[in-house]
């Protein structure tokens, strides 16, 4: 622990010098830490086994669309037991409850947490030369109601009735009208999830601006640190209107207000014995006040890593790099003031969807900024093609096409045709699966060697890629179609009542059987995704302890904070304070001795 | 490496960790209040004519409440400034009144609260309405302490703001007993009883949690914690400050909510 360079000491004593810092047992030790790195490693395992279910979910429903109302193989039975489903179909209220909590669980149990908590936790400390977070209990306390807000969800799939089944948008009246008690607990869940978000907003943000090393200037900021102040930002302050929200909806649920329905609201053809007087279109007004800036929170870690990769595998600094920050602030600004294009079709008025048509444009600007700095970035470099970088040069075209296929939705004209379709569906996902997560997948085999001090395996990690590549678009790209053909979303049987629709004589619309086969074709891409994350799993776990060693602290010659502390980083992180003298990506700095220059480093 | 910044503020920043941290949760709370108040626009604009209650609260027990914080959030004030000058006596004497004036709020709001719960309207099933304090019930009768108003629409409330005030006034009510099978339809005032008890049971019971939760805090600091004077009065004073930060938002809301509730 006493050694000044950060080398040579690491391996032998990372393990002792956390132990001595850190007394106590196992529990303090790995439960109730407050160490960033062991809470980031927390968020991690479990953001990733919320990834895991939330896509065990979408697997059965891609069942249910593929073969409407044929018992579903291998987990049939479990259905049976757990949701007293009869012959092991997935009936439609079955559907809507597991199509609700997809949604819920992938953006709010897995995604952000994953890309926020576990990234954010680990790297941004590490990034600005900074010992802890700047309230490391917080910090713990924000796991826990992490923790405790997907306990919640996932006893919600087990109360009578069982979870909800509203949508993960959570629309009222409808959300009030389904006689089970799975809302209200989605909406407790929804509010322990908020505050876990807070917290850890106000957490990154205060570290950010007060615990830099010395000489770390803001311009001096890895790209990956300012997508996470950005995403703070917009976790702070958007998520408190939906906050509000959940209370009303809560009331509405287990008070009897009537803060989102209507006057003479009728549930089942009865009269609902409320007082009326609420409004429908305020929820959703509150619900993508928080849920545009969402996107953002869902995108920008994943840009910050890919930024990361690329510049250390392109071994040039980022191009544009003034350019990427300004954009990653405008996106921040504008993305408050864009949520109203999810709701085009409400009937709130053309003035308003002339306006948030424009300032979705808008936005558009920064995004492709972003985008084409990181293409131009690769111009001229002498490019490693290892697993991270694979994966964050996949991110680059999916989220391109993600992007792209977003303006038609934009536009108030176009989005009245694919609105509520699987356009939308094929959209989205574009951004969060082959985008976002394909960032997040190279951030794990980028940092892993850190953390653990041994490189995941590359033929594991490079045929995890390619198929996941491959099925992916298999997956999404047949939905443009179906979306584009007029196929709903939400409709558990795939659209199948459709196709009776297009016997009529004389009848337009209806799908054809060409786009209600592709259902088969995308729920077969969808089972062999599940295949291609084994060799992702099994490379996890096994690299722990039989992985390649790494040879130094910085195996992949990098130039920023993160790889110039011991392996793994003891409590406390550095052995002395950095002094940053540089910028973040002094790659082939001519003149330099190697083809990378540490930020703590001189020429 | 410790923590930096704990205690003593960054340069460059002008601000300790703690400071800039409760900065940040306030503008996540502005949010929050924010997306409350907007609501209540929504609902009031949304509302037919003549539905929304106006003056239906207690203006005068309003404003007593007004006070009571505004005099919390002066001493508050006072005693981190007394506690820099080093005087810890007359600090604890001026918190002392902080955490008096908040009990005070709280118990005044219950007292709010209790009134309306025991405030019941009755429509019967030809078509009267019953408005007035439950006298009691039970499974023959109702009894209520108020009388019949004119229910028909947009009279409604001008009829009950003048019983309002005539309560007020010190008038008294007959006691009126309405037979349980000509009831159509029973119900307090509570949050369910329109969106206007519903907002305004929202942002004021919210607003209530704030006041018990800084109330908490800043006692906390003032009793159990406070041997942290001795150990390290700097950072005992910077939990002060910060408390009292805190504290000074939950006023400022209350001063948005009276005029917002009790007067608009």
């Amino acid at each position: 622990m006493q050694t000044s360079t950060a080398h040579s000491h690491a391996h032998a004593h990372g393990a002792d010098a956390h132990a001595h810092h850190d007394e106590g047992g196992f529990l303090r030790k790995y439960v109730f830490s407050s160490d960033h790195k062991v809470i980031g490693i927390q968020y991690g395992i479990t953001a990733l086994f919320f990834l895991f279910f939330g896509f065990c979910l979408v697997m059965t429903m891609r069942w249910q669309i593929a073969y409407p109302g044929r018992p579903v193989p291998i987990v049939g039975p479990l259905l049976n037991a757990a949701f007293g489903a009869s012959g092991g179909v997935l009936s439609p209220d079955l559907y809507n409850m597991f199509g609700a909590m997809h949604g819920t669980i992938m953006v709010f149990l897995a995604i952000v947490p994953l890309a926020f908590g576990a990234f954010g936790n680990l790297v941004v400390p590490l990034q600005i030369g900074a010992p802890d977070m700047a309230f490391p209990r917080v910090n713990m306390v924000s796991y826990q109601a992490f923790a405790a807000g997907g306990i919640v969800m996932m006893v919600s799939f087990f109360i009578p009735g069982g979870a909800a089944q509203a949508g993960w948008t959570s629309y009222s009246p409808l959300a009030t009208s389904v006689p089970t008690l799975g809302q209200t607990f989605w909406l407790v869940g929804m509010v322990l999830l908020i505050t876990s978000s807070l917290l850890g907003a106000v957490n990154f943000i205060a570290t950010i601006i007060q615990l830099r090393a010395p000489g770390m200037t803001w311009m001096r900021l890895p790209f990956f640190v300012w997508a996470q102040f950005v995403t703070g930002f917009l976790l702070l302050l958007a998520f408190p209107p939906l906050e509000a929200a959940g209370v009303m909806q809560l009331a509405d649920n287990v008070l009897g207000t009537s803060f989102f329905l209507p006057t003479g609201l009728a549930i089942g053809g009865k009269l609902a014995n409320i007082s009326g007087g609420g409004s429908p279109l305020l929820w959703q007004h509150l619900f993508w006040f928080l849920g545009h800036p969402e996107v953002y929170v869902l995108i920008l870690p994943a840009m910050g890593i890919v930024s990361e990769v690329i510049a250390n595998n392109t071994r040039k600094p980022l191009w544009g790099y003034k350019s990427l920050v300004y954009s990653v602030l405008s996106i921040g600004f504008i993305s408050f003031i864009v949520w109203a294009h999810h709701m085009y079709l409400t009937g709130m008025g053309t003035k308003i969807s002339t306006f948030f048509q424009t300032t979705t444009m808008i936005i558009s600007i920064p995004s492709v900024i972003i985008l084409t700095c990181l293409f131009i970035s690769l111009w001229g470099g002498s490019i490693r093609f290892n697993t991270p970088m694979l994966f964050a040069l996949a991110f680059l075209p999916m989220f391109g096409i993600g992007g792209l296929t977003g303006l038609p939705l934009g536009f108030n004209y176009s989005d009245i045709h694919l609105h509520d379709t699987y356009y939308v569906i094929a959209h989205f996902h574009y951004v969060v699966a082959p985008g976002t997560i394909f960032g997040l997948f190279a951030g794990i085999y980028f940092w892993y060697p850190k953390i653990t001090g041994r490189f995941m395996n590359e033929t594991l990690g490079k045929t995890h890629f390619w198929l996941s590549l491959i099925c992916m678009n298999l997956v999404f790209q047949p939905m443009f179609l179906q979306g584009m053909a007029g196929m709903l979303r939400r409709m558990s049987d795939g659209g199948a009542m459709y196709s009776t629709a297009k016997a009529a004589p004389g009848s337009i619309g209806g799908l054809s059987d060409w786009i209600l086969g592709l259902n088969e074709n995308i729920s077969h891409a969808a089972w062999f995704l599940a295949v291609a994350q084994l060799p992702f799993i099994f490379n996890f776990f096994w690299s722990i302890s039989y992985g390649k060693k790494v040879s130094s602290d910085n195996p992949w010659d990098a130039t920023t904070l993160d790889w110039q502390t011991p392996t793994p980083p003891p409590h406390g992180n550095f052995l002395e304070t950095p002094q940053v003298v540089r910028g973040p990506y002094d790659y082939s700095l001519p003149g330099a001795s190697k083809d990378f220059v540490p930020q703590n480093q001189n020429a | 490496m410790d923590i930096p910044y704990t205690v003593q503020p960054r340069r460059d920043t002008g601000l300790y960790n703690a400071k800039l941290g409760i900065w940040l949760f306030l503008a996540s709370e502005v949010m929050l209040f924010g997306a409350l108040f907007s609501s209540y626009i929504l609902l009031r604009v949304g509302a037919d004519p003549g539905e929304w209650p106006q003056r239906l609260l207690n203006v005068p027990i309003g404003t007593v409440n007004t006070l009571v914080l505004i005099t919390s959030s002066v001493t508050v004030v006072l005693g981190w400034a007394a506690l820099k000058q080093k005087n810890f006596a007359k600090y604890r004497k001026l918190q002392t009144i902080t955490v008096l004036c908040a009990l005070t709020f709280v118990g005044i709001k219950s007292y709010e609260y209790a009134d309306k719960f025991k405030h019941y309207q009755v429509i019967t099933k030809d078509g009267k309405v019953y408005d007035g304090h439950l006298v009691k019930q039970d499974n023959e009768v109702v009894v209520l302490e108020g009388g019949l108003i004119d229910a028909s629409k947009g009279k409604a409330h001008g009829v009950m703001v003048a019983q309002r005030e005539a309560e007020l006034h010190g008038g008294h009510h007959p006691e009126v007993e309405i037979k349980r099978s000509e009831i159509q339809k029973i119900g307090n005032y509570g949050p369910g009883h329109n969106t206007y008890m519903s907002i305004y049971f929202t942002l004021t019971g919210l607003h209530a949690l704030h006041v018990i939760g800084g109330a908490l805090v800043i006692a906390y600091i003032l009793w159990p914690g406070a041997g942290m004077y001795k150990t390290d009065p700097e950072r005992y004073i910077n939990r002060v400050e910060v408390s009292g930060l805190f504290w000074h938002f939950v006023d400022l809301v209350w001063i948005f909510l009276f005029p917002v509730l009790y007067l608009l």
